[in-house]
């Protein structure tokens, strides 16, 4: 059970740093971009910070529904199994992308505690979204 | 041999000067425990891993993060021979220690989390990117010499 009083979400959520996500995942992942044949891949391109903010958002949505996490992200569920189809592996270069942005962002405060709880909560959002691949 | 450009050398090399070996070592290795407590299986003589904060403040734990990252040094001191480096103690970890090379995968992108945490400024897309090689390479070394 991921207890909620780790996840003093906020400003961090609206961060500039958050939404230059996929630009760090893309730069440190290079195989990534090949979901991305339509974007502007130039760093810190409009489409890049459009789409990170997409994605940030619906992290938010979902730390907001820990519960609940099947029905919250069952559409995005829906586009990833049907239409991106996405291979799995890319959810775990993301989610490391986004731990090491919290890292850079908190710092200190992001203890070992916190640390774990994103882990898993990554990991159960990572889940959802491959859930009906097959 | 892994082909390292010039910026790649600097962001690694200008970093690793400012990393505490053993602050940093036992962090990481804290980290591994806590995040993926099946890690742990690994560490039985160690004593009390019953907790975060149990696992933090194990001296043991620390020692031996101390000593893994202290041999990472290794890696960034030799970036031309990382394979050679490693031989010896990739014949250990798989004939004596029976460590699955995915723990090396787990512990790279760990450390790479404890630096973005103490060195936020430095550690931009760039500079991650060259820091995820040098895991890679290092945890691929470790297990070159599985058979």
């Amino acid at each position: 059970i991921l207890s909620p009083h780790c996840f003093q979400g906020g400003g961090l959520w609206d961060s500039l740093s958050l939404t230059s996500l996929p630009g760090r995942m893309f730069c440190v992942y290079p195989s990534t971009k090949t979901y991305f044949p339509h974007f502007d891949l130039h760093h810190d391109s409009e489409q890049i910070r459009h789409h990170g903010k997409k994605v940030v958002g619906a992290l938010g949505d979902a730390v907001r529904h820990l519960d609940n996490l099947s029905a919250t992200l069952s559409e995005l569920s829906n586009l990833h199994a049907y239409n991106l189809r996405v291979d799995p592996v890319n959810f775990k270069l993301l989610s490391h992308c986004f731990q090491v942005v919290l890292g850079v962002h908190l710092g200190r405060e992001y203890t070992p505690q916190v640390h774990v709880a994103y882990d898993k909560f990554l990991a159960a959002v990572s889940a959802v979204l491959a859930e009906k691949y097959r | 041999m892994v082909n390292w450009t010039p910026d790649e050398k600097h962001y690694i090399t200008s970093l690793w000067a400012k990393v505490n070996v053993e602050e940093c070592g036992g962090e990481a290795l804290a980290r591994l425990l806590i995040v993926y407590p099946w890690t742990q299986r690994f560490f039985s003589a160690f004593g009390n891993l019953s907790s975060p904060t149990a696992i933090m403040g194990n001296p043991k734990v620390r020692a031996h993060g101390k000593k893994v990252l202290t041999s990472f040094g290794d890696a960034v001191k030799n970036l031309d021979n990382i394979k050679a480096t490693y031989a010896k103690l990739s014949e250990l970890h798989c004939n004596k220690l029976h460590v699955d090379p995915e723990n090396f995968r787990l512990l790279g992108d760990i450390l790479l989390i404890v630096l973005a945490t103490r060195f936020a400024k430095e550690f931009t897309p760039a500079c991650q990117a060259a820091w995820q090689k040098l895991a890679s390479v290092v945890a691929h070394a470790l297990a070159h010499q599985y058979h």
